[in-house]
């Protein structure tokens, strides 16, 4: 285990993306983050996704937006010491479609051509519903956010997906479909693709009717001379990723089938060159202490029974910390955050999670 | 209500809920009490993502149909079977003639193409080789282990998105066929789940609302899982109990140690049982409460002590 605190760690970097499976608290760990680093004193951006409701009101956070808002950090009941922070906390939550849209008009050659591929339906389903999508869009609002160079920090969640290539892949995802046969087929065509694009359209329209071929032919053409901006710009969220200013943080809660799912995606990582700075185990049940000797009195039975269930419940998380630990090479922060006895969704309740959580 | 009736109702289940609440758990859950009944349960699968088999320790599930659970002289067999998008889009394509297109999709990629453009195709296609499966399949039961929440309404959705959108051709077909079984009570119904949890509950009832309008699909009842077993007492006062006539003495410390795994457990119960509470007062539908196993991670064990719970549960319907 890395010696090197969470709050050491978090200070030295201007990028954390927050990974892990749903569930687990990863939306409500990126707002302690942020909120702790913005007590720190640094301005931060935060960029959730899909957060609780009562979180996001907590936040202030009523839509989806595209560009942050400032958070008023006072927490209700403490008016002193923590109010007088000179940090910023600025927080969106995240619009995938006009995200989408504005990347297109700033890559289009012309509002006119931004038109066409707006208003194409094939563009629709991808900005809409295209899993895959989400993550870019993260990702996309990542790259804005940190080039923007107005934040010290900007703080990512993602969506909740088992798949990590989802988010590092994902911002090749319009690249690569527009590196596709069909498209090439269909831009420059030879004779030899040409025939094949055809056959293959003309099978396609018989599976799924004329309009949506017409549609996906449209599309390709709107898109033309738009690739290499996208390509490039791709590669650049790539290597922002991979630098040493950007942080990966795995949220895991420690039951078997989160910790081998949190271990799946952090192999994931590690293929990618891509290093695990923390590994954050969240929901943990709270450590009460052992007893060597036991009351035998009858009224102190249902608080036994509940301290050994706590306990056997306990150890078992242990040995799923464990394993998950062994997995992961690169000899990550470990950050323990115990379940508390209720949710978390307001200032105050996040300020026990930060205290918990940097042990402040 | 009788569980051997319950199975009655219905030919297949489909379990449905946020990721994480115990879909995969209630699933095989269902099988085994439904194989309790007699009746030969398939479990299907269709996130590929194998949850099922190492509940009943076997190696994969598979796309075939494999007993994972053999008939013993009490109770039928449980079988089980993997259908992902993916072979559900490709074994269409073959059987609408376009073998040898589907090779050349998958080869060049340009299936992804297909299925951008076609949103709901694949979710469609799983669920009409589902009902090809609940058609042909002599399993008096089938268990379906839905994809979690936001994409079980996708899922659920897609034939009424596909009918509409597709006026006529194979999938116009498809996508009839597939809603008229989703429309008939008697072929399937979806049984929602949810953990005692505010996010989960939200879920849940977004849910069954949206099923209910947009989908007309019967609902079973809910499930809430996870519920902690109530341990009595745990409201004394321990500082007033006399300690004198207890052995060992344990100290103040100690005494709050105790004091404080009481009140957690007893906190974490009643936000429990305030969710359940909000559920029943905001969605009309009966309860079926399944308790937080404590003692062991889940197998087949496990399973079996849950199903037992269900079939408590379900005789208590009053219906
Ligand atoms: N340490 C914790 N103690 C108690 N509740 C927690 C804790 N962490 C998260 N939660 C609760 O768990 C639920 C899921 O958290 P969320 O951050 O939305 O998860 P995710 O983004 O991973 O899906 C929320 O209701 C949140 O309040
Ligand atoms: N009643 C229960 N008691 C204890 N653990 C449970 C219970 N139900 C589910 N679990 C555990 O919760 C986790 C999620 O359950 P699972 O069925 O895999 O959820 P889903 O299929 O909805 O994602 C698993 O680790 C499972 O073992
Ligand atoms: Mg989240
Ligand atoms: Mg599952």
């Amino acid at each position: 285990m890395s010696s090197a605190s969470f709050d050491e760690l978090i200070a030295s970097k201007s990028i954390v993306v927050l990974a892990g499976t749903g569930g687990v608290g990863k939306t409500t760990t990126s707002a302690v983050v942020a909120l702790h680093a913005a007590r720190a004193g640094r301005k931060v951006a935060l960029v959730t996704i899909d957060p609780a409701k009562r979180l996001a009101d907590a936040l202030g956070l009523d839509e989806l937006s595209n560009e942050p808002s400032r958070i008023d950090l006072t927490p209700d009941d403490q008016t002193t010491d923590k109010a007088k922070t000179t940090g910023e906390l600025w927080a969106l939550m995240l619009d995938t479609k006009s995200t989408f849209d504005a990347l297109i008009h700033r890559y289009s050659a012309d509002p006119a051509q931004a038109d066409r591929i707006l208003s194409n339906d094939f563009y629709s389903n991808i900005s809409n519903a295209l899993s895959g999508t989400q993550e870019y869009m993260a990702m996309e609002k990542l790259y804005e956010l940190a080039e923007d160079g107005d934040y010290d920090l900007v703080i990512v969640d993602t969506p909740p997906s088992r798949n990590a290539l989802a988010f590092l892949d994902s911002p090749n995802m319009l690249a690569r479909l527009l590196d596709h046969w069909l498209y090439k087929a269909l831009m420059t065509p030879t004779r030899k693709l040409l025939k094949a694009s055809n056959l293959l359209l003309k099978q396609l329209s018989k599976v799924v009717g004329g309009d949506v071929v017409e549609d996906i032919v449209a599309f390709f053409q709107a898109f033309e001379g738009m690739e290499d901006g996208f390509k490039e710009r791709s590669q650049r969220v790539m290597e922002l990723l991979a630098s040493d200013a950007c942080a990966f943080v795995l949220v895991a809660s420690a039951r078997r089938d989160t910790t081998i799912e949190a271990a799946y995606l952090a192999r994931q990582l590690a293929d990618n060159d891509l290093d695990v700075a923390a590994v954050v185990m969240n929901r943990l049940q709270p450590d009460f202490v052992r007893l060597k000797r036991r009351p035998r009195a009858p009224e102190f039975e249902p608080f036994l029974q509940a301290h050994d269930e706590l306990h056997a419940l306990a150890d078992r998380e242990e040995t799923h910390i464990e394993s998950l630990l062994s997995q992961v090479a690169s000899d990550p922060v470990v950050v323990r955050v115990p379940l508390l006895a209720t949710d978390v969704h307001d200032l105050d309740g996040m300020a026990e999670l930060q205290a918990k959580m940097f042990q402040t | 209500m009788d569980p051997d009736e319950y199975f009655n109702r219905t030919r297949m289940v489909i379990v449905a809920g946020k990721g994480g609440v115990g879909k995969t758990v209630l699933s095989a859950a269902l099988a085994r009490l439904a194989a309790r009944t007699g009746r030969t349960a398939l479990l299907v699968e269709v996130d590929g993502r194998n949850a099922v088999a190492s509940l009943f320790d076997v190696a994969e599930i598979a796309y075939e149909e494999t007993v994972i659970a053999p008939a013993t002289d009490h109770t039928a067999a449980v079988r089980a079977r993997s259908i992902t998008p993916d072979t559900a889009l490709v074994e269409w394509l073959d059987d609408h003639g376009m073998k040898l297109i589907s090779k050349r999709l998958q080869r060049t990629g340009a299936i992804d193409v297909i299925a951008t453009a076609t949103p709901g195709i694949k979710d469609l296609l799983v669920l009409g080789k589902i009902k090809q499966l609940v058609v042909e399949s002599d399993a008096d039961v089938v268990i379906v282990d839905a994809p979690a929440a936001g994409h079980a309404m996708t899922f659920l959705r897609a034939p009424a998105m596909l009918a509409e959108m597709a006026r006529s051709g194979p999938i116009h077909t498809q996508a009839h066929a597939v809603l008229e079984m989703l429309h008939d009570p008697r072929q399937c119904e979806v049984m929602l789940v949810t953990l005692p949890e505010e996010t989960p509950v939200n879920e849940l009832i977004d849910t069954a609302f949206q099923l209910e309008d947009d989908v007309g699909i019967q609902l079973a009842p809910v499930v809430v899982n996870g519920m902690y077993p109530v341990i009595d007492g745990l409201d004394t006062d321990l500082s007033n109990v006399d300690l004198s006539s207890v052995k060992s003495n344990l100290g103040a410390a100690k005494i709050a140690e105790l004091r404080a795994a009481g009140d957690f457990r007893h906190k974490r119960s009643e936000l429990q049982t305030s969710q359940r509470d909000r559920l029943a007062d905001m969605l009309p539908l009966e309860q079926l409460a399944l308790p937080y196993i404590f003692d062991a991670d889940i197998g087949l064990e496990q399973i079996d002590e849950l199903a037992d719970a269900l079939a408590r549960a379900i005789e208590a319907l009053d219906v």
